[in-house]
């Protein structure tokens, strides 16, 4: 384990160089080094440049319908008999997830850039359709690559990416989930370099990747801070979220890392359980590495080759995590925990007959965890979850586990 | 004098380029690639490049990935590889061999750990796909103390502000990626690559070879003469998936590379 020393403040990263700490980096072939270069560059300059931030802001209020709500989610909290339990509802959002604010974001990037081409990989389809979404409103052709076993198990949003306009490729090769998908994107990139851009769809990958989408989901956060002031008066308590590369979480957490009475608690995927060495979880159980772009905590074998992940949940089904959740993680900021298929499948069906909400399986390990920790909590305690997208997609793998034919 | 060194300075001497001859450790399974490797000199390869099999080859098309994906499913290691590069070694004082492969399995055996055992084992460089040259400082120290280069590639992406990071600290050889893509795509086109060459050894006083989509004996004699080596890497690998035994595919292997060797031979 990597020690990292107690930083003055949590929300500096990352260095010049794209490092949180030992993490992240610039892990990349070098045809795409003057890429990579260049895209941090355009976006240092949009960051600062108030006209891209009204464009963004613009879009991100008439088109995805921000704020997104923020929701007391009181007959659950009534249920688990402990803290008080909120929802950020991301899964309000145009296209049903978070994913489409940094979609937003990237494709204003892309349009600034010159770029005329838009590539992305998907796991559970939601990254997937927010980037077709963006690409069919702004009017660039699109492919969307997405391992055979994702495609098989997300069936409805390969559909919606298509009637949007958007290509979906295949990948066949390795465990053909999403790790694979991005390795094929990265081929794809490496070939297209002159006219694509490649909207990443988590807070990891090559730097600027992992600061550029934190940024764009960061006005969830940021919303919720705000929300829970005219709500309670106060900051929450604790924070909930779920994990696979960790955009949505990063999104909360990040504008309240130096707020130092709030806890941080990030959900990884544990799959068939940790024990049984079928899970998704790479902090709880991999060991630091390098992948895509960026170094982190990876599931590896001896030799360092990258194990195939298990979720359920196609979101949350990948052997890494961003840098800078490896970084929080070291510093001991956020308390990473982990949260298995039968325990998500349990909170997915306890929220939709509570609260009348379908939530996502990536979220529902999140509630999962607020089912655990929430009732040991005084009832003065507020838990902010991001509820970052919604079930919909996840109806057919929900039904198969739950032994229904649809 | 390394032996990369020596071998591209009696390449000059022989008024020749060379051919890099790329195939994977362990694929189809490590008894069979040290046959293929052994026998590489004698078929006409003046380098030796070995692929380091790892689970997600980004950089690389499907005849590499395939390959890589057969080494690691009949039990390839790094560890074995470098056995491979040892056994090789101590019957061959001469043909500098380069190992290519990607960080992570060198990151977890650990850096200084993997550098003394692939000098001990006789390695002459390292072409590492996603390290490029802001993150190789860690691998890079050990490396140079032990005499083993860092080979850097240079792409037609890489413009002239970009080439001398490139440049700085690289030695050995300079390897020219002659397209935008994966492993084992498209041709490259031959006055394409030459005026390329042609501006990177303005600054560059290392050797150039040149690789990507090289397939036929006359592609190779093509940038054979534009080039100081000309590299083949699919195309090898690929006889290798087609052979339907281990012989097969030793005949096989050498067979393609005598004939991509005589274009090179034959090409000035």
């Amino acid at each position: 384990m990597n020690v990292t020393q107690r930083p003055n403040s949590f929300r500096i990263g990352p260095d010049p160089t794209g490092h949180f700490g030992g993490y992240g980096g610039r892990y990349v072939a070098e045809t795409l080094m003057p890429l990579i270069l260049d895209l941090e560059k355009h976006y240092l300059a949009a960051k600062d440049d108030a006209a891209f931030q009204a464009e963004l802001g613009g879009y991100l209020k008439h088109y995805v319908g921000r704020p997104s709500a923020l929701y007391y989610a009181e007959r659950l909290t009534q249920h688990l008999g402990g803290a008080k339990i909120y929802f950020k509802r991301e899964e309000l959002n145009h296209t049903g997830a978070h994913k489409i604010n940094n979609c937003v974001g990237q494709i204003l990037l892309a349009k600034r850039m010159g770029k005329t081409r838009i590539i992305a990989e998907t796991g559970a389809g939601q990254h997937g359709v927010a980037t077709a979404t963006v690409a069919a409103r702004f009017g660039f052709p699109c492919v969307i690559y997405m391992g055979e076993v994702d495609i098989e198990r997300q069936k409805p949003n390969v559909f919606r990416m298509e009637l949007l306009g958007a290509e979906v490729r295949a990948v066949k090769s390795g465990s053909r989930t999403l790790k694979d998908a991005m390795n094929e994107a990265l081929r794809d990139w490496v070939t297209n370099v002159h006219d694509t851009y490649y909207i990443i769809g988590t807070a990891a990958g090559p730097h600027p990747y992992p600061m550029l989408v934190r940024d764009f989901q960061a006005v969830i956060g940021n919303e919720a801070k705000a929300q829970m002031q005219e709500a309670e008066g106060r900051l929450p308590d604790s924070l909930v979220a779920c994990i696979g590369g960790g955009s949505n979480a990063i999104g909360l957490f990040h504008p309240f890392l130096d707020d130092p009475s709030v806890e941080i608690i990030g959900v990884e995927a544990a799959g068939h359980g940790i024990e049984t060495g079928q899970h998704a979880a790479s902090l709880s159980a991999g060991r630091p590495g390098v992948l895509h772009g960026n170094r982190t905590y990876l599931l590896q074998d001896d030799d360092g080759q990258i194990t195939e992940a298990h979720s359920i949940s196609a979101g949350l089904d990948y052997p890494g995590i961003g840098p800078e959740h490896a970084w929080l993680n070291d510093s001991g900021r956020v308390n990473y925990v982990s949260v298995t298929d039968k325990e998500a499948l349990a909170a997915f069906q306890l929220c939709a007959r509570l609260e009348g909400i379908l939530p996502a399986l990536e979220p529902s390990h999140a509630l999962a965890h607020i089912m655990r920790d929430a009732p040991n909590r005084p009832r003065d305690h507020i838990m902010l979850m991001n509820m970052s997208g919604r079930g919909d997609k996840d109806v057919f793998t929900v039904a198969d586990a739950m032994g229904s034919k649809l | 004098m390394s032996r990369i060194e020596a071998r591209f300075a009696q390449l000059k001497k022989e008024g020749r380029a060379g051919l890099v001859a790329f195939v994977t450790a362990g694929d189809p399974d490590m008894a069979t690639a040290a046959r293929i490797v052994e026998g590489l000199p004698a078929a006409g390869a003046d380098l030796i490049e070995l692929g380091m099999p790892f689970t997600d080859p980004m950089a690389d098309g499907p005849a590499v990935q395939l390959s890589s994906l057969r080494a690691l499913k009949s039990g390839a290691t790094l560890n074995k590889t470098l056995e491979l590069v040892a056994r090789f070694r101590a019957k061959d004082q001469t043909t500098p061999i380069v190992l290519m492969g990607y960080y992570n399995p060198i990151h977890n055996k650990g850096l200084e750990a993997f550098i003394a055992a692939a000098k001990q084992a006789g390695v002459d460089g390292l072409i590492i796909v996603d390290l490029p040259p802001e993150e190789d400082g860690a691998l890079r120290g050990p490396a140079v103390k032990a005499g083993i280069d860092i080979i850097r590639l240079a792409t037609p992406t890489t413009d002239a502000a970009r080439l001398p990071a490139v440049l700085e600290g690289a030695s050995g050889f300079l390897y020219y990626v002659s397209i935008t893509g994966i492993t084992g795509a498209a041709a490259p086109d031959a006055d394409v690559v030459a005026k390329a060459v042609g501006r990177i050894k303005q600054t560059c006083k290392l050797p150039v070879a040149v690789g990507f989509g090289i397939r036929t004996p006359e592609q190779a004699a093509a940038i054979a003469r534009v080039a100081d080596a000309a590299v083949v890497g699919s195309a090898l690998v690929n006889e290798v998936g087609a052979a339907k035994t281990p012989d097969e595919a030793v005949t096989r292997v050498h067979g393609l590379v005598q004939r991509l060797a005589e274009g090179v031979r034959s090409a000035r």
